[in-house]
């Protein structure tokens, strides 16, 4: 179970204007300015959930992410996961979850991935057993057999996002933080990773959140959306009501209207149709997005 | 008393890690070594040189300096500020922090964990052929073994002190990239001068007896100066002992500050490139 209630969050920013002669002046006095990150950010998560957080570029997901992860102190609010405050009982806390950061690498550059997993396996005090259960489940499950043994530095981006989700699973975390996980990816590696995380939370309950600006993984994983923009939740809610949102309801009630109802036969029998279906409505559904982060702005 | 065990574990993998992949980078070890090498046969002949014109107006024997000369090379990677681990800093400054602060560690003790065992594999790949060679040599310029097994014991036992301290110090200097945008020109200014202060470039005894005295009392006198003076039988009796103590004691006192300021420097934190 996780909650969030009333939770802020500011940073500090140095500013200056572009030249030699406002780089000379910052040497003498900083101009900061204080961005407000999050503010007053609630939600409730139950367990085995699967959550999309999503919102444009500087909204906060990731702030949000750190906090839950236990990297960041909020200024003020509270913060909950099973029993825990993150930044708090930090070390205990972390235990529990697994985190994936999209841009950033937990994997030592130049040694076998399987090098840092066996350290992965003495940094959480994995028992033998429980270590070779889960490799072996992982290594099948993200097709990992022949890349355990290379160096991170010659894996390609797909392989590596395989290994770095093998990675945070290792010590069977109860819940599971995804930061971006297929940015970056090719449509192959995409859909490897979302039919994992699929599986993953259908067999172990795992909770995931998952932040990401590719609609089709909030689509193919995540019932629930939480929408952020401006560092506070704007909806709460599924993507119907996403779109209904938007204000875009027929090409949206369509969208879903075929998703829902097309056949098997349909499906085989019109590849071309289908494909070209396919397209026009992830253009739709980045459309609606897009208009509805406009309409934010505005707001 | 298990849950200590076992944390400790943690730590020695991360050393063990450390050292393995330093263990891998054969061609800057082998660079390494002719530096190493060279410098320490130019120094000795600059020391024989003055040694030359008059012998008696030094504090050391002409084959300690030789040793004191020789064990530096071969250990230059363990003791030296220089030899700093960039990915400490780069974790930092490009925000892979993120994922060392998501895992159930102490930071400082991971960080103390990985450069040491850094350290210790530089200079593990590096000391043998040094020595080697050394051992080689022509007459006055050839390594000597210690006057005897007590100090062969107390040099080991010293160069881990030392090599403690070495690394408890640069944990003030990577602690830095957490306060500053780049370290860079502050851990320029630090290693340059600890290199100085730590016998690195000249023994300390060779120091005017007024100076020498108050760096005997800061913590770099513990790097390469004490070891290495054991070793060539200069540091002895009572001053070795003291100058023991006083190794022991700026490695608590380093660690234990180190350990505050990490502390602060977890809770300001900001993860840097979003």
């Amino acid at each position: 179970m996780i909650t969030m209630e009333h939770v802020y969050k500011s940073y500090r920013v140095a500013k200056r204007n572009a030249g030699m002669k406002e780089a000379c002046k910052a040497l003498l006095r900083r101009e900061t300015q204080t961005v407000q990150a999050l503010s007053d950010i609630s939600f409730a998560i139950a367990d085995g959930e699967m959550v999309g957080y999503i919102g444009p570029n500087g909204a906060g997901k990731s702030s949000t992410i750190k906090i839950l992860s236990g990297i960041l102190t909020p200024d003020s609010g509270s913060c909950l996961i099973d029993g825990r405050v993150p930044w708090k009982d930090r070390r205990e806390h972390v235990r529990q979850i697994g985190v994936v950061f999209g841009q950033r690498s937990q994997l030592w550059w130049d040694v076998p991935v399987l090098d840092s997993f066996e350290l992965l396996k003495d940094i959480y005090s994995i028992s033998q057993y429980d270590y070779q259960h889960n490799l072996e489940e992982l290594t099948q499950l993200l097709h990992l057999q022949e890349l355990l043994k290379i160096p991170v530095r010659q894996l390609s981006l797909g392989q590596r996002m395989r290994c770095e989700l093998a990675a945070s699973l290792l010590h069977s975390p109860r819940v599971l933080f995804l930061d971006e996980p297929t940015i970056g990816l090719d449509a192959v590696s995409k859909l490897a990773v979302r039919e994992f995380i699929q599986r993953l939370n259908a067999a172990h309950k795992t909770t995931v959140i998952l932040t990401t600006h590719d609609m089709q993984d909030i689509e193919a994983l995540t019932k629930r959306i939480i929408l952020i923009g401006k560092g506070r939740v704007l909806l709460d809610g599924t993507l119907e009501d996403m779109c209904l949102l938007a204000g875009k309801p027929q090409s949206e009630e369509s969208r879903f209207g075929t998703k829902k109802h097309e056949s098997m036969a349909f499906r085989q029998n019109a590849d071309k149709t289908e494909a070209e279906d396919d397209t026009a409505s992830e253009n739709d559904l980045d459309r609606i997005v897009a208009s509805l982060y406009q309409k934010l702005e505005i707001l | 008393m298990k849950a200590n065990g076992n944390s400790l574990r943690k730590y020695f993998s991360f050393f063990r890690m450390r050292f393995q992949m330093g263990l891998q980078y054969r061609a800057a070890a082998a660079g390494g070594c002719v530096t190493q090498f060279l410098w320490g046969i130019m120094e000795c002949l600059a020391f024989r040189a003055f040694y030359e014109a008059d012998e008696s107006a030094f504090p050391m024997a002409f084959s300690s300096v030789v040793a004191y000369v020789w064990l530096r090379e071969a250990f230059f990677a363990l003791f030296t500020t220089w030899n700093t681990d960039n990915e400490l800093f780069d974790s930092v400054i490009n925000g892979n922090i993120a994922y060392e602060l998501c895992r159930p560690l102490s930071v400082y003790r991971m960080w103390f964990a990985r450069t040491a065992g850094n350290r210790l594999a530089n200079a593990a790949l590096r000391c043998v052929p040094i020595l080697f060679a050394a051992f080689l040599l022509p007459e006055p310029f050839r390594m000597t073994l210690p006057v005897n097994v007590q100090s062969m014991l107390l040099f080991i036992i010293t160069m881990f002190l030392g090599a403690g301290v070495t690394v408890a110090f640069c944990m003030f200097v990577y602690l830095l990239a957490f306060f500053t945008i780049s370290p860079q020109g502050l851990r320029m200014v630090f290693t340059a001068m600890v290199q100085f202060l730590s016998g690195a470039i000249i023994p300390l005894s060779f120091m005017p007896d007024s100076v020498r005295r108050v760096l005997e009392l800061l913590p770099f006198a513990g790097m390469f100066n004490v070891p290495l003076r054991i070793y060539s039988g200069d540091l002895v009796g009572a001053k070795m002992l003291r100058a023991i103590g006083m190794q022991i004691f700026w490695l608590v006192l380093l660690t234990a500050c180190g350990k505050l300021l990490c502390r602060a420097a977890e809770r300001r934190i900001v993860v840097q490139g979003g």
